[in-house]
């Protein structure tokens, strides 16, 4: 079997170690420099402009001043502390109740073995990617006289807004705790029971707090998403109720009070950045503690003749059917209604049209395609940038300073997550007139929709696709490495293959993300390139019975779109497990 | 054995590997897991660095391959130095202790992606593949998904890996560690016929000194980043340098002198 080695055949890279790995830096360097750009210019300018305007005001002789007294004016006003008081409230009730309602939903559907399992955990996720305006319109729609629950006076209430924001984000801990659960060891738990404790103590005393990281890490991302949520608020709420983000919009569109819209943009970057830092922490600690749990799923079949089994089954069907199922249901029964109360696909002929008393500038269905358009370049943009995120980032670099980074460049990609995404809309308008002393208007080329809809959905990429290459072990890549193969090699044929199956996801998240973009879009579409949410909320803002039906048939046709997205992602994801949400 | 009696096969000089902070600001070092080692492996030889865990013997190996930065010393072979050549240009294969098969190929892609890199052309590559699963115990196994092999087969496939390119050197990581003590057994006596009828210089690191010494012709005991004794098997145990050495082997030190007086030991 002895052979003479293939001595014909150079194995050796050009240039030493040295310049190799020096190459390598650069090769990284600029990979992470195209993520970094597109931030700067897309995200930190504006809303650095922005906020630049709440602190700064004219000098009378053509420069600029620091001026804090409209911070002294705004928080001097009543309805300030009335929507800060608003916000922190919804934010804190729409995430205990999600949280609460979530836990045995994660028991259920990844502890428990049932037929029929994947199709209940596709159903969940589903609210998690419609659209705002459309989960606005679908409350709404329970809710006004004449609704399903029109009896319960629920119309224009922060009862109707919470209710809406744990449909959100009933998902995000779902998922998250849910992943973890599956994985944990059983026989923690039933050590436990064997010492003697009932299967509540165990369950408080061993489970809950592994779990904990994670639980905390879900609360995290949905105060977040609650704190700012926009088109809800704005839906449901109706005049006399607001939140930070919806004062912003308030106050720029319908009063033009820059100042008073850049301070309120700081002070919620002020609670945005508190959720985040703590979500980041509790991150670190959940991947410290998944190293803990056994690699084979936990889950037993389901008894509900055990108490301990069917309290959770009773709680998650409530809310699955109740919170879940009713509203999208109403909607599309609704949505089958005609003017006069009959069942007619009349509302739906009419997306051919403007509207009643000529509504819009273009069709629903000129702007279904706008939609899916922007959404297509969006999602292009997003998914590369936020690739090459991913990619830096699951880096594990000796250096210190350059691993630390890493880190940094993770956290920053979050930072749209959280920035309201008015504020990023309104930025675009006081800025990329002439980005960067370049006599190009974005604001007319059309792709500043598309550009802003891609900044909205970066973070979700990231932490789709990130985990997955970080999961890679880094010993995979050396040997790739050992068997000849160069850097570029080891990307193309270990990174490459392996982040692919998240990619599925990550554009199907990109996708739907960008369809139901509405607080930037609002700000930017142009009235005849209008996008169905944008539509849709022009239209439940005209009166007539008309306009209002039209919006509920366009909003179970953006529904529809996004939850075909999301199915087609999911199929091409397969069975491995993917990001975050 | 053709080529390889021409080389000198590895030098390891004086080789220092340290981890934490490089450089030494105010003479603070990180910890030192390699400590001033020298080593030879003759060409064609086989050479088990044995000792306890965390004694820098995954670290020394992992510095010999590449993966880790010298702090100090020289690594050369057949003698070219190293000092330029990275991890994928030295011609040499490394096994680790859980084979680290590419989970997104199959059995027979795994064990030709060392092949590829090579450009080696397709018939050639098939008929290595099948040679190399042949040799390990797998015939046939070429289209089998990496998730479904038991964790001896999946050491033998990522044998089959790292011997497919001809390396010049093998390295093992702990290859057999993982595995039950019977497979373990078994198993090692198949490297060490592996090895030796391919003829591939290797250095296979172990803790377990039975382990040592069924595949190496030389064993070097090694303890706390240095190395104190290296020795055929059989004058090691009838020779122990020292009392730790004497007593990693399992040998009690008064029990030393009873074990000369045996013919070899084993």
């Amino acid at each position: 079997m002895t052979s003479p080695p293939v001595a014909a055949r150079s194995w050796r890279a050009p240039g030493g170690a040295s310049a190799g790995s020096l190459g390598r830096g650069l090769g990284w360097g600029l990979a992470a420099s195209v993520p970094l750009v597109f931030l700067g210019v897309f995200f930190a300018w504006p809303v650095v402009s922005l906020v630049f305007q709440g602190f700064f005001a004219d000098d009378g002789a053509g420069g600029r001043v620091l001026d804090l007294s409209g911070f002294a004016e705004v928080l001097s006003q009543q309805r300030t502390w009335r929507v800060i008081g608003q916000t922190l409230a919804q934010a804190t009730v729409g995430t205990a109740l999600a949280v609460l309602l979530g836990l045995p939903g994660a028991y259920v559907l990844y502890r428990c073995r049932f037929p029929g399992r994947t199709l209940v955990r596709g159903l969940v996720t589903v609210p998690f990617v419609l659209p705002t305006v459309v989960v606005g319109v679908a409350f709404r729609a329970l809710f006004v006289p004449g609704g399903l629950l029109g009896w319960a006076g629920l119309e224009e209430t922060f009862v109707a807004v919470v209710l809406a924001l744990v449909f959100f984000n009933y998902a995000v801990v779902v998922r998250t705790v849910g992943g973890l659960w599956e994985r944990l060891d059983p026989r923690a738990e039933q050590a436990a029971r064997a010492l003697g404790a009932t299967p509540w103590r165990a369950f408080r005393t061993v489970t809950l707090p592994a779990l904990g990281p994670a639980i905390a890490s879900a609360a995290a991302v949905v105060f977040l998403f609650c704190a700012t949520a926009f088109g809800v608020v704005l839906v449901l709420g109706g005049l006399r109720y607001g939140t930070i983000e919806t004062e912003i919009w308030i106050r720029t569109t319908q009063f033009l009070d820059l100042r008073a819209a850049a301070v309120l943009s700081v002070l919620q970057l002020v609670v945005v950045t508190g959720a985040l830092l703590a979500s980041a922490r509790a991150r670190t600690r959940r991947e410290r503690a998944l190293h803990l749990t056994s690699e084979r799923t936990s889950a037993h079949p389901l008894r509900v003749s055990f108490a301990s089994d069917a309290v959770p089954v009773g709680v998650t069907l409530v809310v699955v059917l109740g919170l879940l199922v009713l509203p999208v249901a109403g909607l599309v029964a609704r949505s089958f209604r005609g003017p006069d109360g009959a069942w007619s696909l009349h509302n739906y002929v009419a997306l051919g049209t403007t509207g009643g008393r000529n509504a819009l500038s273009v069709t629903v269905w000129e702007a279904t395609a706008n939609s899916l358009r922007t959404a297509a370049v969006a999602t292009v943009l997003a998914v590369v940038v936020g690739g090459l995120v991913a990619l830096v980032a699951s880096r594990r670099p000796r250096s210190p300073g350059a691993r630390r980074g890493v880190g940094v460049l993770d956290g920053l990609f979050m930072l749209p997550l959280g920035v309201s995404a008015v504020t990023v809309g309104f930025g675009f308008l006081i800025t990329l007139d002439r980005p960067l002393g370049l006599d190009v208007d974005l604001r007319t080329s059309g792709l500043l929709v598309p550009i802003a809809q891609a900044v909205v959905a970066i973070p979700l990429v990231v932490r789709t696709m990130l985990p997955v290459l970080r999961a890679i072990d880094p010993r995979l890549r050396e040997a790739a490495a050992v068997l000849g193969a160069a850097p570029g090699r080891v990307l193309r044929t270990v990174d490459g293959p392996i982040g692919l199956r998240s990619l599925g996801l990550a554009v199907g998240f990109a996708f739907a993300v960008s369809l139901g973009e509405f607080g930037a879009t609002s700000f930017l579409a142009r009235p005849d390139a209008a996008t169905l949410p944008v539509v849709i909320f022009r239209l439940i803002g005209r009166p007539g019975a008309e306009n209002y039906g039209m919006a509920l048939a366009a909003s179970v046709v953006l529904a529809a779109l996004t939850a075909t997205v999301m199915m087609v992602a999911e199929r091409l994801r397969g069975d491995r497990p993917g990001g975050e949400f | 054995m053709g080529t390889h009696e021409r080389g000198r096969g590895l030098e390891v000089r004086d080789v220092v590997v340290r981890y934490g902070p490089a450089r030494t600001r105010a003479g603070r070092a990180g910890t030192v897991a390699v400590d001033h080692v020298s080593l030879d492996v003759a060409s064609g030889e086989v050479v088990a660095l044995l000792g306890p865990s965390g004694c820098g013997k995954s670290s020394l190996l992992r510095a010999v391959a590449g993966l880790e930065p010298l702090a100090s010393g020289s690594v050369a072979f057949d003698g070219e130095d190293l000092a330029g050549v990275p991890v994928h240009g030295r011609r040499f294969g490394l096994m680790f202790q859980d084979g680290q098969l590419f989970p997104h190929r199959d059995v027979g892609r795994n064990v030709a992606y060392g092949l590829e890199t090579q450009r080696v052309p397709r018939a050639e590559r098939d008929a290595r593949v099948r040679e190399l699963l042949d040799a390990v115990g797998l015939a046939g196994y070429e289209q089998r998904s990496v998730a479904t092999l038991s964790g001896g087969e999946q050491q033998r496939v990522a044998l089959a890996r790292s011997l497919a390119p001809r390396p010049r050197l093998l390295l093992l990581d702990e290859p057999l560690s993982a595995l039950d003590r019977r497979l373990r057994e078994r198993l090692a006596v198949d490297v060490r016929d592996a090895l030796r009828s391919t003829g591939t210089t290797s250095v296979f690191v172990t803790h377990d000194h039975d382990e040592a010494f069924t595949v190496a012709d030389r064993v070097a005991v090694m303890d706390r980043g240095r190395i104190l004794q290296v020795d055929a098997p059989d004058v090691l145990l009838r020779a122990p340098a020292s009392a730790r050495v004497a007593e990693f082997l399992g040998l009690a030190p008064d029990a030393v002198d009873e074990l000369i007086d045996e013919p070899t030991g084993r």
